[in-house]
């Protein structure tokens, strides 16, 4: 049960779930999940165990394989389904079984499904989340596929590996977290774009006083404003001192932390107002209607813009330095990607499959569906990228170290049902922050401790 | 005596007739058992401690009280909570039941259009709730909604942690009361017609004659409306839930429960000892109820 011997390492994967748009109604669901709880501790009983590692097969592979996929949006499904028939057409005799569920039922069920009987593969993000199953032995050890990746870096290889070494996940897309602005409104107004907090900060003031709200922020739905802190936090302290206390292994209530908040106090006028009752969907389209100067967000706003010239418009910065000597070469960068459960039925296959997923083929099949995010693997077409993939590719490739998100770095629970209500309340009051980190200083030790 | 006659009874039925009988008798024992007790047993049982939702049932650890500590010391949501649940009682009780006792008044009065108002009335209790969400999304969006569209402010009717609770209970109550007046109807058709036009012609007023004879007459709905009504407000979690999921503002003790215990969170232990006071306080209620009932026969 040790956790990863260094904390880079430990962190260094996770991806948000939260990080794509939660959707509220399929929340409802979640009531079906108390009843699946019964059913949880005898399931429960048959999860040990872990995977005899056969290798990848390098021959032909045949019978049917399952994928478990949260992709439920049209679109996206229909990209599954196209690289998942690329490689069936591949690898003739082999077919591919997709189970779509909805996107927020299969992270919510997670636990259940893997204690269950899930599919060979299923989507997942990496992360604390991944590493924790692998702990658990409810993924399987896939370190033989990854002898044969190509095109993926260090960086990714590291984010893709559980506490014990081994590998666990297979990275497809991913996509930054930074200031988004549109570009017809930097030029028009004469903005330019802010490379320290003093600078964000004149620019917040010449933006009130031409009539836009500075940043445009919405947390209804709680978790956007995770990113926020984790923007801050990072340019702070750094991303060591980040990954640690995502780890637990800091104290909440380290005048490093206080810092974090009370840097944020300083530029919380401006961010638009009465954000815990407006959507990140919201927030972004006040950008879109130019009400907005920029927006701390990952690059799935785009969504929120028509494709084509208005699309072409968006694009961002990194979250300007605060402390010269922590410096800006830390990204917050989610991945998604493939994990392979523990006992596959038809394992030649799931592993033959995962190691199609890294290649550039699959993944710019995926791209094109959601143009918002980018493919890993190093050696993908870059060709047909929109200017905002070109530019989200390099700010990350040029980033020293990654992390995911704050609901993908630390435990699930800490970050759900502490961290949540805990920002939530630093917004609506910023003035009490002593008080706040005593708080979450007491629960973290409560569920860290457990 | 007694008993001989029984035994002789069941002697009686045929085999078959024993059986069905036999199955009548165990099949919803053993229903209850797994629906009702195991679950409320289990979740008692887990309370206290501190399990994820994974690994053997062997590996639970008890951390005895540790779960209702924190929840009473260091759970920020939990005391907003109780409140807020309190209030929504007290609502639900004192406006949204009256209300839709009123509604089903007017309607058996025969009011005209009263299939039309019968019908828009109950309409919410049948709408799906991802439904309301979307209409009430609609009316109070900060940015966006019919509300602050008409009256030209900028209330943040979901956001503001003093308004959204209000918001939250117009929009139970528009549900509630519809819900309400339907059972209540179902009652008032069924009191006999001679009783009115008796206290008519004794020469008792409108007023007089619901409320001192219609409203004794209909002790039995009034009681199930009662009931109904605590266990509604006890119950309030959809509506919140699709606002804004119980956060901010809107801290119910069910979506507690539901935040920690469903989902990804996993705080199986600690969600656990939140539904077990739930029940506690429910179980208080049910005992009222069933001392009302009991009395009565």
């Amino acid at each position: 049960m040790t956790r990863p011997s260094n904390e880079a390492e430990y962190l260094a994967r996770m991806v948000p779930p939260s990080v794509r748009g939660v959707d509220r109604r399929t929340l409802l669901r979640g009531a079906l999940g108390v009843g699946a709880l019964l059913g949880a501790g005898g399931l429960a009983a048959c999860s040990s165990g872990s995977t005899s590692s056969s290798g990848v097969p390098t021959g032909a592979v045949s019978g049917t394989v399952t994928v478990g996929s949260n992709q439920s949006d049209a679109v996206p499904k229909a990209a599954v389904q196209a690289y998942m028939d690329a490689f069936a057409k591949a690898n003739p005799g082999t077919s591919v079984k997709i189970n779509t569920v909805d996107h927020n039922s299969f992270q919510e069920n997670i636990n259940n499904y893997l204690q269950g009987s899930p599919d060979d593969v299923f989507t997942w993000f990496a992360g604390y989340r991944m590493q924790f199953f692998a702990q658990k032995g409810l993924a399987g050890d896939i370190s033989d596929v990854w002898k044969n990746i190509t095109g993926m870096s260090d960086a990714l290889k590291k984010a893709s590996t559980g506490a014990d070494g081994k590998q666990y996940f297979v990275p497809m897309t991913n996509y930054p977290w930074a200031v988004f602005y549109r570009k017809s409104v930097f030029k028009d107004k004469g903005y330019q774009v802010p490379k320290t907090l003093d600078e964000l900060n004149a620019l917040g003031a010449q933006m009130k006083k031409d009539g836009l709200d500075p940043i445009a922020f919405g947390d209804k739905d709680g978790w956007p404003a995770m990113g926020t802190f984790d923007q801050i936090n990072l340019r702070v302290n750094g991303y060591e001192f980040h990954v640690s206390l995502m780890a637990g292994k800091e104290d909440w209530t380290d005048p490093k932390v206080k810092k974090v908040f009370d840097t944020w106090a300083g530029i919380l006028p401006l961010h638009q107002a009465d954000s815990l009752g407006r959507t990140w969907q919201e927030a972004a389209q006040s950008l879109q209607q130019k009400k907005s100067g920029m927006y701390v967000l990952g690059s799935f706003l785009a969504q929120q813009f028509t494709k084509g010239a208005e699309q072409d418009d968006l694009d961002f910065f990194g979250f300007p330095e605060i402390d010269s000597t922590i410096g800006t070469d830390a990204v917050e960068a989610p991945i998604d990607g493939y994990m392979m459960s523990a006992r596959p039925k038809n394992e030649g296959a799931a592993k033959k499959l995962l190691q199609y997923i890294s290649q550039p083929e699959a993944q710019l099949l995926a791209l094109k569906a959601d143009p918002s995010v980018i493919a890993t693997n190093d050696q993908a077409d870059t060709s047909g990228y929109t200017a905002l993939q070109k530019k989200s590719a390099e700010f990350v490739k040029s980033a020293k170290s990654i992390t995911q998100f704050m609901d993908r770095d630390t435990r699930p629970d800490f970050a759900s049902t502490v961290m949540i209500p805990a920002i939530q309340s630093f917004i609506k009051n910023p003035k009490d922050i002593d008080g706040l980190c005593t708080s979450i200083q007491a629960q973290k030790k409560s569920i860290f401790g457990s | 005596m007694a008993s001989k006659r029984r035994y002789r009874g069941i002697d009686q039925l045929s085999g078959r007739d024993k059986v069905v009988v036999g199955l009548m008798v165990v099949v919803p024992t053993l229903l209850v058992l797994w629906l009702v007790w195991i679950p409320a047993i289990g979740s008692v049982l887990l309370s206290f401690t501190n399990w994820d939702g994974i690994g053997p049932l062997s590996d639970i650890k008890s951390v005895g009280l540790q779960n209702y500590r924190d929840i009473a010391t260091i759970y920020p949501p939990f005391w907003p909570a109780i409140q807020h649940n309190l209030i929504w009682l007290a609502v639900m009780f004192f406006i949204a039941t009256p209300l839709g006792m009123l509604f089903a008044i007017l309607v058996d009065r025969g009011v005209a259009g009263t299939r039309f108002y019968q019908t828009s009335i109950y309409l919410p209790v049948v709408l799906s709730l991802a439904l309301i969400g979307f209409i009430w999304q609609l009316i109070y969006s900060r940015d966006q909604g019919l509300l602050n569209a008409i009256t030209g402010g900028t209330t943040d009717w979901y956001g503001d942690p003093s308004v959204n609770l209000w918001a939250a209970l117009v929009a139970a109550t528009w549900r509630h009361s519809g819900y309400i007046m339907l059972l209540y109807l179902a009652g008032l058709k069924g009191v006999d017609p001679s009783l009115r036009e008796a206290a008519r012609i004794d020469g008792a007023s409108e007023s007089t004659t619901f409320f001192r004879v219609i409203f004794p007459v209909m002790r039995p709905i009034n009681i199930i409306v009662l009931v109904v009504t605590f266990i509604e407000s006890l119950r309030a979690f959809d509506l919140v839930w699709v606002i804004n999921k119980g956060r901010n503002g809107l801290e119910l003790i069910s979506t507690l429960v539901t935040q920690n215990v469903v989902g990804e969170a996993s705080r199986i232990g600690f969600g656990s000892a939140l539904a077990t006071i739930m029940l506690a306080i429910s179980s208080v209620l049910v005992f009222i109820y069933l001392r009302i009932a009991m009395k009565e026969d």
